[in-house]
C-alpha cells in the first residue's frame, strides 16, 4: 500500500512519518507542497511542523496550498487521510474536521509523553486498537487547546466522533480532553499528539519496561494497511 | 551613525582627508582608525569604515583572543588530527566518524543580546549557529544550550529565564532540530550578563563538505534567502564588543529579529543545492553581515571580489549603503556559483521560495571592489578588513585576590556526622538551583523531531544517531563550572573538559572532538586577561593530555555589569561517536537487585564544591585535582563496558558529588537503591561529609547485572580502575537508602528536585 506524506515548507515531521510508514510495512512516498499529483497513493498523511511558518493561524495557509485542493477531494471520496498535530490543524481549517485549535491555555510550548485513551476504533487509522485502549505518545505543540462550542462538542460525543482523549493530565486545555477526532465517515482522523514518534524501540517514549521503548505509534500506520477505502 | 544620504565615494575619500568621521561611535580606537588609513593611504569611506570596524570588533576579530588561542592549534599531536577533516578557522570543525560520514559541530555565544532582548537574542543565537552548520555542507541534526543566568530569586531574572528559553523553544522546535541537552546555572554573577551558548551539530556524508572561499575567477557572488533589513545594525561592533553600563542606553535596535521559518527553508534549501553541486563556497551571513561574508570569502579564495550593492534584496528601500554592508539581518546566505550552474541554483531556490540574487562576481584582482549607485564606495584588500587585523597582547596581572581566595578553604566548616544534619544538607543541594530538575526548561523543547534521538536531557549526553541503518551515532555534552574557574581558571577550564569528556563517555560513546565557548570578562582588564590566558592554557594542556583536538569555538568577551566581570565561563563541548546507539548507557536504573559499582576514588575535595556553595554559601579554597591518566583510563573501560553490553547505567560524578549521582540513577525511573559508605571511607580514608560530597573527578557508578560481577570486576582489574560494590537496586523500597544514616523516600527526592524552578518560574505542565 502506498502512503504519501505531504511537505508544506517549514513541514519537520515529514521524515518522521514516511519512516513510521516503512516500518509499519507500507510503502512511504513523499508528496509536495505546491503540486496537484497524489502520485496515486492510497492514503496521505499530513505531517506536524509549522507550514509556511504558521503565520497568519496555524494550518489556515497549508489548507489552500494546490496541493490540498486534491487531498480534500480524495478525503471527501473516502481516501484514508491523517493529520497529525500541524496536520490536524490543517484539516481543521480544511473542514474535514470539526473545531478549531488554539494556544495551550498556560501559553507555552510543550513537550511530554502523553497517556491518551482511543476512543474509537471504526476508522482507517485506529482499527488496530481497542476501544478504551491506554497508549502513551509525545506531544509537543504550542497552539493544541481543542475548541468548539458546546452543540458542537454535544454532537461530536454523540456521534462517535472523538478519537483520542487525554488521560491523566490535559496538557492544553482542550475542551472535554478531545486529544483527536474522526470524520463520520472514519477515513478522516486528526490528533494533537505524534504517533510517528513512538514507531520504533529506542526511539520512542520511555515505558516502565525500558527506557525510549514505546511504540505505541505504529498501530495507527499499520491500521491504514489493513483499511480498504471506506465506503 | 552620523554620515549623509550621498555616498561616500573613494574620490571622495581621496579628496577630503580632513573629513572628520565618527569612528569612536563604532569602537574603533584612534589607533586602529589610523591603521586603516594608513592601510588605505587615505581616510576609509564611510562604507569602509563600516567594514573595517565590524570585522575589526572583538567579536570578529578575536584581537585580544588570537595571541592564546593559536595553542589550541599548536599542542596537537598526529593522532590527535587523524579524524579531522577540517580544524579551527573554517566556520566550524568537521571531524570523521567513519563508514563516511562526518560530524560538524560547534558552540558560540549571543550573550549580551540576550539580556537586551532575551527572547530574540536566544532565538537568533540558535539560527546564527545553525547556520554555521549549513554552510559546512552539513544537514543540522540536534541543537544544545548552555545557559547561565543570575539569581534565581532576583525580580529580573524570570524576564530573562522565561525570554531565553522561548526564544530558543520558538526557534529550535520551529526548525525541527532536536534539543538533545546542555545545561542550566544560577549564580548572582551573571545577573546583568546571562549567558547564552548555543550548541549545532550537523551530519554530512564526505563528499559533500563545503567551504567558504570565493575561488574560481568569474564565477558568481549569489546573496539568497531574507532580505536585507535594519536589524542589527552595528551588532557586533556596538554590542559585542562595548560592556553594558549601569544605566546605559538601552541598545534594541542592534539585537536582530529571527524568522526560523525562513531558517528551515534556507537549510532544506541549502541541503538541496548541495546535492545539484550548484554550489562551489558558501558563507553564512552572521556578525557583520555582508561586510564579513564579502571579506572572508574574498580572503580565502582567489582574493577578489566585485560587489554591485545596488541588487542586494531590500525589506527597507531606505537602508544606506553603509546599513547594508553591516546589517546583520538573520536567515541569510552567501554562495559562489558556476555561471552554467546559475539557472539549475535559481531553480532550487524559486521550488523552496527563497529569494536570490546576483551581487557580483570573484576576482582576481586582490581588491574587494563595492559600487553603490553607478559609484565605488569600496576598495580595500579583503584580508586587511577579514584576516589582517589587530591582534592586541593585552596586559596580564595575576589577581590581587585570589591567593586570599584560594586560602579560604572550606575545610573550616565542621562535619556533620548524624543522618537527620545530613538529610538536610543532601535535599538542599538536590533541590538548589544549579542542581534542581530543569524539566521547566527542557519541556518546552522538542527531542523527538527526526526520529534519531537515543540520548536526551536529563541524561548526562544528548546522543543522537546519524546512519539510521548502521546505529553509528554521536554523544555530545557541554560543562563549565565558573565557581571552579573562578578558584583556579587553569584548573577550572581542565574540570570543564575533563566533566564533559566523563560525561559524553558515560553515554558509552568514545569522545573525539572539542569546541568551546570562552565567557569572560574585559579583556582590558589585566586580571580578566589572566584569567583568559590561563583558561586557554588550561584548556590546551588538557586537550593534548586527553588526545582530542579543538575545532572551533568562540570567545565572548566584555561579559560583566560595570566593572564586575563574571566568573571565567569556559565551557567545553565535547562530541564522541558510538558504533551503535542501540549500546549507550542509560543514565538511571531500570532492574531490580543489580549491583552498583563507584569506579574511581574518592579524596576530601570540598572547594568549590555543591557542598559549599549550597550548605555554607561559601566560594574559596582550590578545586578538586585533575587526572588525565585515570580520566582516560575511566573512559576506556566505560567504552568497552558499553560496547560488550556489560553494565546496565552509567552516571558521572560530578557536582554534588556521589550521592547527587545516586539520586540521579534513582530519580530517572524510579527505581530506588540501597548503598553503603563503609568502603569508600576505609578504602579512601575519607570521612562522611567527603564520601557524600566530594567532588574528586574521574569518577562514575555503573550498574552491573549479577551475572555479568565477576566479568566486569575483571574488566575494571584489567584496565586498572579502581571498583567498589557501593550498593544495590531496590524497585520496592521506593527510597534512597544510606546504610547507617538515613532513608529518603522517592518521592520527597522527587518533590525536592522539581520543585524549585516551577516554584519561581511558574507550574511544569503535568506537575
Amino acid at each position: 500500500m502506498r502512503v504519501g506524506v505531504i511537505t508544506f515548507p517549514g513541514s519537520l515531521d515529514d521524515r518522521d512519518a514516511l519512516r513510521a510508514i516503512t516500518l509499519a510495512g507500507g510503502e512511504a512516498v513523499s508528496l509536495w507542497h505546491g503540486e496537484h499529483d497524489l502520485q496515486g497513493v492510497d492514503a496521505i498523511v499530513l505531517p506536524g511542523g509549522f507550514s509556511y511558518g504558521d503565520y497568519l493561524r496555524c494550518g489556515a495557509i497549508a489548507a489552500h496550498s494546490p496541493i490540498m485542493s486534491e487531498v480534500i477531494d480524495a478525503a471527501n471520496k473516502g481516501m484514508p487521510v491523517l493529520g497529525i498535530c500541524n496536520g490536524f490543524q490543517v484539516l481543521v481549517e480544511a473542514h474535514l474536521l470539526a473545531g478549531g485549535l488554539i494556544r495551550n491555555d498556560h501559553g507555552t510550548f510543550i513537550r511530554r509523553d502523553q497517556k491518551l485513551r482511543v476512543e474509537n476504533v471504526d476508522t482507517a487509522w485506529t482499527n488496530k486498537y481497542s476501544v478504551g485502549q491506554e497508549i502513551v505518545i509525545p506531544l509537543k505543540n504550542g497552539e493544541g487547546g481543542f475548541i468548539a462550542d458546546e452543540e458542537t462538542l454535544d454532537r461530536l460525543e454523540g456521534d462517535g466522533l472523538v478519537a483520542f482523549r487525554y488521560v491523566d493530565v490535559n496538557p492544553n486545555g482542550s475542551l472535554r480532553d478531545i486529544a483527536g477526532l474522526r470524520n463520520a465517515r472514519g477515513n478522516v482522523v486528526g490528533l494533537m499528539p505524534h504517533p510517528e514518534h513512538a514507531v520504533e524501540p529506542g526511539f520512542g517514549p520511555d515505558m516502565p519496561e525500558a527506557m525510549s521503548s514505546g511504540t505505541d505509534g505504529l498501530a495507527m500506520f499499520q491500521s491504514v494497511l489493513a483499511a480498504t477505502v471506506l465506503s | 551613525m552620523t554620515h549623509d544620504h550621498v555616498p561616500d565615494t573613494v574620490e571622495n575619500a581621496a579628496a577630503t582627508p580632513e573629513k572628520d568621521q565618527p569612528f569612536h561611535l563604532l569602537g574603533l580606537k584612534p589607533d586602529e582608525y589610523q591603521r586603516i588609513r594608513d592601510i588605505l593611504g587615505r581616510r576609509p569611506t564611510s562604507g569602509e569604515l563600516a567594514m573595517y570596524s565590524v570585522m575589526w570588533s572583538e567579536h570578529c576579530s578575536y584581537k585580544s583572543s588570537k595571541v592564546h588561542l593559536r595553542q589550541f592549534g599548536k599542542k596537537v599531536t598526529p593522532d590527535m588530527t587523524k579524524h579531522l577533516m577540517v580544524g579551527m578557522g573554517e566556520n566550524a570543525g568537521v571531524v570523521d566518524i567513519g563508514e563516511g560520514w562526518a560530524v560538524t559541530f560547534k558552540i558560540e555565544s549571543h550573550n549580551h543580546p540576550s539580556y537586551i532582548e532575551p527572547f530574540q537574542g536566544a532565538a537568533t543565537g540558535v539560527g546564527g549557529i545553525v547556520r554555521d552548520i549549513i554552510s559546512m555542507g552539513a544537514r543540522p541534526v540536534a541543537v544544545m544550550d548552555a545557559l547561565r543566568f543570575g539569581a534565581i530569586d532576583h525580580p529580573d531574572t524570570n524576564r530573562v529565564v522565561g525570554g531565553v528559553v522561548s526564544g530558543i523553544s520558538f526557534y529550535g522546535n520551529c526548525l525541527g532540530l532536536p534539543n538533545i541537552g546542555g545545561e542550566t546555572w544560577f549564580d548572582p554573577v551573571y545577573q546583568a550578563n546571562p549567558l547564552v551558548n548555543a550548541l549545532a551539530v550537523g551530519a554530512l556524508r564526505h563528499e559533500n563538505l563545503h567551504l567558504a572561499n570565493a575561488k574560481g575567477v568569474g564565477n558568481l557572488v549569489v546573496l539568497f534567502g531574507a532580505r536585507t533589513g535594519g536589524d542589527g545594525i552595528g551588532g557586533a561592533s556596538i554590542l559585542a564588543s562595548d560592556t553594558f553600563a549601569e544605566g546605559g542606553p538601552t541598545k534594541r535596535p542592534a539585537v536582530q529579529v529571527g524568522d526560523p521559518f525562513a531558517e528551515k527553508v534556507l537549510i532544506e534549501c541549502c541541503l538541496e543545492l548541495f546535492a545539484g553541486d550548484c554550489v562551489e563556497g558558501i558563507q553564512d551571513l552572521g556578525a557583520a553581515g555582508i561586510s564579513c561574508a564579502t571579506s572572508e570569502l574574498a580572503s580565502n579564495g582567489d582574493g577578489g571580489m566585485h560587489i554591485t550593492l545596488d541588487n542586494v534584496l531590500l525589506r527597507d528601500p531606505t537602508l544606506t549603503a553603509e546599513e547594508i554592508l553591516m546589517s546583520e539581518s538573520q536567515e541569510r546566505m552567501m554562495a559562489i556559483v558556476r555561471p552554467e550552474k546559475l539557472d539549475a541554483f535559481l531553480a532550487v531556490t524559486t521550488k523552496w521560495d527563497v529569494e536570490a540574487s546576483v551581487l557580483g562576481e570573484v576576482t582576481d584582482s586582490g581588491r574587494l571592489i563595492i559600487e553603490w549607485k553607478g559609484q565605488t564606495i569600496v576598495d580595500v584588500d579583503p584580508t586587511t578588513v577579514a584576516i589582517d587585523g589587530p591582534v592586541y597582547e593585552r596586559p596580564m596581572e595575576y589577581p590581587a585576590w585570589l591567593d586570599a581566595l584560594q586560602a579560604d578553604s572550606p575545610s573550616k566548616f565542621a562535619r556533620e556526622t548524624e543522618g537527620e544534619a545530613l538529610t538536610k544538607q543532601f535535599l538542599a543541594i538536590l533541590g538548589s538551583p544549579n542542581e534542581a530538575d530543569t524539566d521547566w526548561i527542557t519541556n518546552q523543547y522538542d527531542y523527538y523531531v527526526m526520529g534519531n534521538t537515543a540520548l536526551h536531557t536529563p541524561d548526562g549526553a544528548g546522543m543522537i544517531r546519524i546512519d539510521e541503518e548502521s546505529g553509528l551515532g554521536v554523544a555530545l555534552a557541554t560543562d563549565a563550572n565558573g565557581r571552579y574557574c573562578q578558584l583556579d581558571p587553569y584548573v577550572g577550564a581542565q574540570l570543564a573538559l575533563v566533566e564533559s569528556y566523563r560525561n559524553v563517555a558515560t553515554s558509552g560513546a568514545t569522545p573525539l572532538a572539542v569546541s568551546d565557548c570562552l565567557n569572560f570578562g574585559s579583556p582590558e582588564n589585566p586580571e580578566v586577561m589572566w584569567q583568559f590566558a590561563r583558561a586557554v592554557e588550561g584548556l590546551a594542556d588538557g586537550c593534548l593530555e586527553l588526545g582530542i583536538p579543538v575545532t572551533g569555538g568562540n570567545v565572548s568577551f566584555y561579559n560583566q555589569t560595570g566593572d564586575q566581570p563574571i566568573h571565567p565561563t569556559p565551557v567545553v563541548a565535547v562530541m564522541g561517536s558510538i558504533d551503535n546507539v542501540a549500546r549507550r548507557l542509560p543514565s538511571g536504573w531500570q532492574d531490580e537487585g543489580e549491583n552498583i559499582y563507584l569506579l574511581g576514588v574518592t579524596a576530601d575535595e570540598l572547594g568549590g564544591s555543591a557542598w559549599a556553595g549550597v550548605v555554607h554559601d561559601h566560594l574559596g579554597g582550590v578545586p578538586p585535582r585533575v587526572d588525565f591518566g585515570a580520566e582516560k583510563a575511566l573512559a576506556g573501560l566505560l567504552g568497552a563496558a558499553a560496547h560488550e553490553g556489560m553494565v546496565t547505567s552509567a552516571i558521572d560524578l560530578g557536582t554534588g558529588g556521589f550521592l547527587r549521582a545516586v539520586a540521579d540513577g534513582v530519580l530517572r525511573f524510579g527505581v530506588g537503591a540501597r548503598v553503603w559508605l563503609d568502603e569508600i571511607v576505609s578504602r579512601d580514608g575519607v570521612d562522611t561529609t567527603a564520601a557524600l560530597f566530594s567532588e574528586t573527578q574521574a569518577r562514575a557508578i555503573v550498574t552491573v547485572a549479577r551475572e555479568d560481577d565477576v566479568k566486569f570486576r575483571g574488566l575494571c582489574d584489567g584496565r586498572g580502575v579502581p571498583v567498589l560494590r557501593v550498593g544495590v537496586t531496590d524497585r520496592e523500597s521506593r527510597a534512597l537508602s544510606v546504610q547507617g544514616l538515613f532513608d529518603i523516600p522517592l518521592d520527597t527526592l522527587r518533590g525536592t528536585h522539581r520543585g524549585t524552578l516551577p516554584a519561581h518560574f511558574g507550574a511544569v505542565v503535568g506537575g
